[in-house]
């Protein structure tokens, strides 16, 4: 049945006064509305990654089934992350409120929210803070910003540590370079510890335990995954591609998110890795065990990101490779680049990365022994390597968008470019303000492309898309380029809300689709199937 | 349309402009700082711009006298914004009738002086046809966030599913239903 809608009066609706009173962040309590919030996690799947509180809960209820003595296990929980993390500790303490950060966060640009203030998100858990760790705080409370641990505290917690995509755009900005994104990590942690995911994190780090990957695809659906697309590129090129999977004595492992193994356009990004190392002769090897380079855990927590991360170099040293290569991803770059070397490094039993074509050595990657895709075609594009035919792609007018994690997190920021440029005669570049460190989320990072909260993700991408718009209204741009599995899960619906018309596509699909493979038969189609400019039949 | 009250309407448009720009901002009454209004950057605020073109845009067709169907364009715009921003329609859709008052009340001296009631009549008939285009449109796009829920969902499984049928499980839809509470 309908739900019940209560009429207004006659005049009422135009009588209202649209300008409702501002109140203090403090007491304006949390409200959660259907297309604003991400599903609960589900019992099931905290059971699987031994989660605290399992259970079956809705954030849409009033009760959200927390155990007795919660406030006691957050605090204790937070007194051992001061002591534990510094930079946690430090964050706490140094904000100077100066506001460099306050309009620099997607979601306040987008709904004008102070919650979403980089500055009053961190406020939320620094108040809390406040009140149980510093003396001022305890003495003087709400006068120095100081407040209790309540339901309210904590259901405003979980609303907003999970409208923060862990960007970090607002750290570029900070003179102190606090770090939002770290606040939010561990604000995730603590409501963690009793019980409070989403479901779309939990759910894929639970499948990910189990069966390796976020979407919990078995060995034999990987393989014939990609042997569906094997057969794909042979109607296209002629050729066939001979992948392997899980080769002892290979010399490269290569490893992407799975989210390149089964969506649109994900998959024509991973075509693109496959044709590429075929042309190549690379000898290389898929794992069907490392089948994930993402890493969902590290939206949980830093001993759940550990726990998947484990099996990178687990299985590159029972494969005995020598170093490894990582597809297009965002998030699951800052776990390679910044994390993984501390939690289960030295990699001594791997090599330095070396190209095998080029013989650049990757001394970037010395300790880590994995690099990126970008990195490793950008440099065989510097050496000529490749035999490239641009105009392929002449149909498209190519924007890029930086995925905060390679360009914030690693600074990956020209090889992208010098890959697009290579590849595409058309690129244009958005705003200076929106691009490179500065680059504007796609809005649904950080295991918020749930689908549930679409209207959330439409808020946080807007600042984004409005950049894209402009290079559609002046240079007619049609595709966005990223090197990011989330960005093309999530981008296409973006694109199709803001600017309809503007396609989404891995920069290595553009690789591939460039890519004039030793005899191959005269291409009439690009990867997705459409005739490629003055090539095909229908045009 | 009336030829005097384009001449009115047009020496008060700046004014008239910015105090719709104002009601529209007040729906945001908890940007205290006022960054909606003052940040002019077009890409560090685009909410803002993108009101501040929208308004300029339909003022100035509706100055013009035209075909109010010229300012469909900055109406989409402004709504689409709108439709993703936590309000009730009605929240949403106000700013339309908003601009009713306000040009009674920058305008209604002048109309009194030179007796033209009917051209008045007649703008606001414009402003309700508008009104109801903003209606449309704002269903259009409140229904395309339910269609970006589902064309997301093909395109995750889509090719592969469809081919192989391979995978172990699917994701489970239980909670949908509770989204229509
Ligand atoms: S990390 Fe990104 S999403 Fe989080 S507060 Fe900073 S700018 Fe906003
Ligand atoms: S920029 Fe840094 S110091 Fe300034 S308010 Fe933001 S977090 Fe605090």
């Amino acid at each position: 049945m309908a739900p019940k809608v209560k009429l207004p009066k006659p005049g009422e609706l135009s009588k209202i006064d649209f300008k409702t009173p501002a109140t203090d962040w403090m007491d304006t309590p949390v409200e959660f509305k259907p297309g604003t919030f991400c599903w609960g996690s589900k019992e099931k799947d905290l059971l699987t990654l031994g989660l605290p509180n399992p259970r079956q809960w809705s954030p849409a209820d009033e009760d959200w089934k927390i155990p007795e003595g919660w406030e006691t296990t957050i605090l204790e929980g937070m007194a051992e992350r001061l002591s534990k993390y510094r930079s946690f500790k430090i964050f706490m303490d140094i904000c100077v409120r100066c506001g460099a950060c306050a309009d620099k966060c997607h979601f306040y640009i987008a709904t004008g929210d102070p919650k979403n203030m980089p500055v009053l998100r961190a406020e939320l858990i620094r108040s809390v803070y406040k009140k149980y760790f510093t003396k001022s705080g305890k003495f003087l409370g709400r006068l120095a910003g100081a407040r209790e641990l309540d339901m309210n505290v904590l259901k405003e917690w979980w609303s907003y540590f999970f409208q923060c995509t862990e960007c970090r755009r607002c750290s570029v900005f900070c003179p102190y370079g606090i770090d939002q994104a770290e606040v939010t990590i561990i604000g995730r942690e603590l409501l963690n510890l009793v019980g409070l995911n989403i479901d779309w994190i939990s759910g894929p780090a639970a499948a990910c335990y189990m069966k390796g990957n976020h979407l919990g695809l078995e060995p034999h659906a990987i393989a014939g995954n990609i042997e569906s697309m094997v057969d794909d590129i042979e109607d296209i090129t002629g050729i066939r591609v001979n992948p392997t999977f899980n080769r002892k004595g290979a010399e490269i492992m290569f490893v992407t998110p799975s989210g390149d193994l089964l969506g649109e356009p994900g998959i024509q990004t991973c075509m693109g890795y496959l044709m590429l190392f075929h042309e190549l002769g690379l000898d290389y090897t898929w794992s069907t065990y490392a089948s994930e380079g993402g890493n969902f855990g590290f939206f949980t927590s830093n001993d759940m990101a550990k726990r998947l991360n484990y099996k990178i170099y687990a299985e590159a040293k029972r494969l005995g490779v020598k170093y490894i290569i990582g597809g297009e991803c965002g998030h699951m770059w800052r776990v390679l680049n910044q994390y993984m070397d501390t939690w289960h490094g030295p990699a001594d039993f791997l090599e330095v990365p070396v190209s095998p074509i080029t013989g650049t050595v990757f001394e970037n990657a010395k300790s880590t022994k994995m690099i990126h895709i970008s990195e490793f075609t950008a440099d065989l594009i510097k050496h000529n390597k490749l035999n490239l035919d641009p105009t392929r792609n002449d149909h498209l007018k190519v924007t890029y968008h930086d995925s905060c994690n390679p360009s914030r997190g690693m600074g990956l920021l020209e090889e992208p470019r010098e890959i697009i440029k290579a590849v595409c005669n058309n690129f244009y570049e958005m705003p200076e303000n929106t691009i490179r460190e500065k680059t504007f989320c796609c809005g649904s990072g950080s295991g918020l492309n749930a689908s549930e909260n679409m209207e959330q993700r439409m808020r946080g991408g807007f600042p984004r898309a409005n950049a894209v718009k402009y290079v559609k209204e002046k240079h007619g741009v049609n595709m966005l380029a990223n090197i990011c599995a989330v960005d093309r899960a999530a981008l296409p619906a973006l694109m199709d809300y803001w600017n309809p018309g503007v396609g989404v596509t891995g920069v290595t699909e553009l690789v591939a689709n460039a890519l004039v493979m030793k005899g191959e038969k005269e291409r009439t189609t690009n990867l997705r199937f459409e005739d490629l400019p003055g090539k095909g039949g229908n045009e | 349309m009336d030829v005097k009250f384009i001449e009115i309407f047009n020496e008060k448009k700046t004014a008239i402009s910015s105090r719709w720009l104002d009601a529209m901002i007040a729906s945001y009454p908890n940007d205290n700082s006022g960054f909606l209004m003052n940040q002019k950057d077009r890409f560090a605020n685009p909410v803002g711009y993108t009101f501040t073109i929208g308004i300029e845009g339909i003022i100035e067709v509706l100055v013009k006298g035209e075909d109010f169907s010229e300012s469909v364009s900055f109406l989409e715009d402004i709504i689409k914004v709108r439709a993703i921003q936590d309000f009730t329609p009605a929240k949403a859709m106000a700013f339309v009738f908003q601009l009713k008052t306000i040009v009674r009340e920058e305008l209604g001296k002048e109309i009194r002086q030179n007796q033209i009631y009917d051209a008045l009549l007649d703008f606001e008939s414009k402003i309700d046809d508008l009104a109801l285009t903003a209606f449309d449109i704002y269903v259009k796009y409140r229904e395309q966030i339910y269609e970006l829920r589902t064309d997301e969902l093909k395109r995750m499984t889509f090719s592969l599913l469809k081919k192989a049928n391979l995978m172990s499980e699917i994701p489970d839809q239980e909670f949908e239903h509770k989204d229509q509470k």
